[in-house]
């Protein structure tokens, strides 16, 4: 693919709401490196909410409506979460069955899932680009997200862009690969094997030495901020947007 | 709260549960990992293995037919059991009309599944379980906590002491010395039994073989010491052939306990021949479906293409941190979580799929790579349209889908509730949520939402920031996508 000019950014309900400075990273970077960022202003959130509890009825009508929205635009899509572009490139499939009246949807959520990239795969993968020159003195840990590393199967590309930035040493961690417990509404309803989960999580991560934890997620990242802050800890989260954006001249 | 929450919040509170699990769970991670990576080829393998056992499902009865015949032609008497019921009665009356009095058994989750040690008791057979693990689990009255390892909720200490109430040895918690001490009372056992039980690891169709495998032994005496043997096997467990078995057998133990392969492979082709010096004079085999026809031909049946080794259950979260006895069935971890809803009905099941985040881990450890997230989502949205699900849910979801396919409601349903969230925290973080999401604040502070959304922050900086000069987004460059525009409706 010759380098796109242009992208629609699927910020993510999380992020518009609750960290919008990420979105403004996401924005910074991706401007930075000569792409032009469009937002589609009538979107909402991907439905995974509905879906992963099961409610599919739901979740269609979430589906369809963001189906809608992106299908009216071009080019590639950037979604800086690895779970909201799992839902979208792997789940809105099982909404629509590839006949009868959902027909239309298939066909549509086939396409959206061609466009769709999660913002470090499309710097990596579609930009070519690691070394964005961020420069930061930091001691940091990677959390790969379940649904970015086993849901998109994304495990270099994070990693490769962190390795390039100045001063940033990034620890191993115990079970690094483990769930942080987050799961969306099963941190509520199953609260207490959530816990435990995020007590484990914390706990490694602690160990490990890192002053930040780094993901690709807010999902998961606010769900550790949120234990963090809990326990009065000093550990902070970032959005790897953050980092990459950090000592950017 | 479900019966399901109240033994997660038992298991989560006990700290020996949580040391033995920690210990063998993450031994078990590492050598099935190291293992599999010696082995060549693997993920072909897992691969074929997978369409091996997937291309099976396709004429399950068939398939069952040409085994049956098979095992006959062997000089096999074959039983169909419907359910666990028929399967337990069935064999009390091999036992009874052969004159069985002493049972001895290798491990079988299928006769776990039909509690058919309480029946044998009950029609008065005496009945001793021979694999260590499930010694010490008939020992202490209780059930197997993991489907590869019985008792690995137990610590060595706790095994010492239940060996020593209950079979009055001195206690120690040196694992060689319970070991000799059991396999001491067990070999009394096997030289005595004339029934010996066994469940079927796989039967392969084309010639009739049930294999079994095994670290101890224990399986190869209980087939051969005793004068009838019987074998309790799941309807799923067939391999078309001694070269699918090949695979499978690569993968297995690989993926259960991290070895090449198990101490023991065996391989039983019928009862003992004329002029053979071991075997058994007589062997049955009951085929158990217990509920498995119902999941063939629907969205879960993949799930019948298990393999059993338990690399899923290891590599869980969940279990991890509750163990097995926390999901209330024969068959915990990620696997009981769908195979229990699918055998029993999801409606008094529902809380099972629920319990998992999703994570995946599973999925990528399965060496028939089945999708269990999947099944799980599957499961949850049966749940939601057959069974009852609290209505504060069923009307937040709905509220949910509503809104977040309609803009116009959604972006000022978001604000409003950002700000009661804010009013709600002092310093931008709230200590206690009501309801459901108070499950959240149990252990966690919840950011509010932020005061300016993404999309104000992106306009302001457009109309006024340095990037002034960026085209515009997407409200003039793509009116349809507006809000207001027909697409959104």
């Amino acid at each position: 693919m010759t380098a796109p000019k242009k992208i629609q950014l699927f910020h993510t309900c999380i992020i518009n709401e609750v960290y919008p400075e990420v979105g403004m990273s996401v924005v910074n970077i991706l401007e930075r490196l000569g792409v032009e960022v469009e937002v589609p202003v009538s979107q909402t959130c991907c439905g995974q909410p509905a879906f992963n509890a099961g409610f599919h009825a739901d979740a269609r009508k979430v589906a369809r409506h963001t189906l809608d929205l992106l299908s009216a635009t071009e080019g590639p899509i950037v979604v800086p979460s690895g779970s909201c572009g799992d839902m979208i490139t792997h789940q809105y499939h099982m909404l629509f069955k590839d006949d009868g009246e959902e027909k239309e949807y298939a066909a549509k959520a086939h396409a959206i899932s061609e466009r769709c990239y999660e913002f470090s795969v499309f710097l990596v993968d579609v930009l070519g680009i690691t070394d964005l020159g961020a420069r930061l003195g930091l001691k940091a840990a990677y959390h790969p997200s379940c649904h970015l590393l086993r849901g998109l199967g994304v495990k270099t590309q994070p990693r490769a862009l962190l390795a390039e930035v100045r001063g940033l040493e990034c620890v191993e961690v115990k079970d690094q690969e483990e769930c942080c417990g987050f799961g969306g509404m099963f941190s509520v309803k199953n609260a207490a094997i959530s816990t435990g989960m995020l007590e484990n999580k914390l706990r490694n991560l602690e160990a490990s030495g890192a002053k930040t934890v780094v993901s690709c997620d807010m999902g998961c990242l606010m769900h550790m901020q949120g234990g963090l802050h809990r326990k009065g800890s000093k550990m902070e989260v970032k959005h790897i947007s953050q980092i990459l954006e950090a000592g950017l001249p | 709260m479900s019966r399901f929450l109240d033994r997660v919040e038992t298991a989560l509170k006990d700290e020996e549960l949580k040391t033995a699990l920690g210990r063998a769970t993450e031994r078990l991670g590492s050598r099935r990992s190291a293992s599999l990576a010696s082995l060549e080829n693997s993920d072909m393998i897992r691969d074929m293995a997978r369409r091996a056992k997937m291309g099976l499902l396709q004429d399950l009865a068939g398939n069952l037919e040409t085994f049956e015949r098979n095992l006959i032609k062997n000089g096999v008497k074959v039983h169909w059991a419907e359910d666990g019921k028929a399967a337990n009665r069935i064999m009390v009356e091999i036992a009874k009309s052969r004159d069985c009095k002493r049972a001895v058994k290798s491990k079988s989750m299928a006769t776990e599944e039909t509690h058919l040690n309480h029946d044998l008791l009950e029609a008065g057979l005496d009945v001793l379980e021979t694999d260590l693990g499930e010694y010490i689990v008939q020992l202490a009255d209780t059930t197997p906590s993991h489907i590869i390892l019985p008792i690995i909720h137990m610590t060595k200490e706790k095994i010492g002491e239940i060996m020593h109430r209950k079979i009055k040895v001195p206690y120690t918690n040196d694992p060689e010395k319970l070991a000799k001490i059991a396999r001491a009372k067990l070999r009394e056992a096997f030289l005595s039994a004339d029934l010996g039980i066994t469940g079927a690891n796989f039967g392969v169709i084309d010639s009739g073989t049930i294999v079994l495998v095994s670290n101890e032994g224990n399986a190869r005496l209980v087939t051969t010491l005793p004068r009838v043997h019987v074998v309790v096997m799941g309807i799923e467990k067939l391999v078309p052939s001694l070269a699918d078995l090949d695979l499978m057998v690569k993968i297995l133990a690989r993926s259960a306990t991290g070895q090449k392969i198990t101490t023991y492979t065996s391989l039983v082709t019928g009862p003992r021949r004329p002029g053979e010096t071991d075997g058994c004079e007589e062997m049955h085999v009951i085929l158990l479906d217990n509920g498995r026809s119902n999941i063939l031909g629907g969205p879960l049946a993949e799930i019948l293409g298990c393999i059993r080794c338990g690399a899923c259950l290891n590599a869980c979260p969940v279990y991890k941190n509750i163990g097995g006895h926390a999901y209330g069935d024969t068959y915990p971890g990620p696997i009981g979580a769908i195979v229990t809803p699918g055998l029993r009905g999801v409606k008094d099941w529902k809380a099972l799929p629920d319990a998992s985040s999703l994570c995946g881990a599973c999925k990528e450890v399965c060496p028939v790579r089945l999708d269990i997230p999947r099944m799980l989502l599957e499961l949850r949205k049966q749940a939601v349209e057959e069974a009852k699900v609290p209505w504060t849910l069923r009307a937040g979801l709905w509220g949910f889908g509503l809104a977040a396919s309609r803009p116009w409601l959604f972006k000022p349903g978001a604000r409003l509730g950002g700000i009661a969230a804010r009013l709600m925290a002092p310093g931008g973080w709230i200590k206690k949520l009501p309801g459901l999401a108070g499950g959240w604040t149990r252990s966690r502070d919840m950011k509010a939402p932020a005061p300016k959304t993404f999309q104000q922050l992106f306009r302001e900086r457009k109309t006024k920031g340095p990037a002034a000069s960026v085209p515009m987004g997407a409200e003039t460059a793509a009116p349809a996508v507006n809000e207001g525009s027909g697409h959104v409706r």
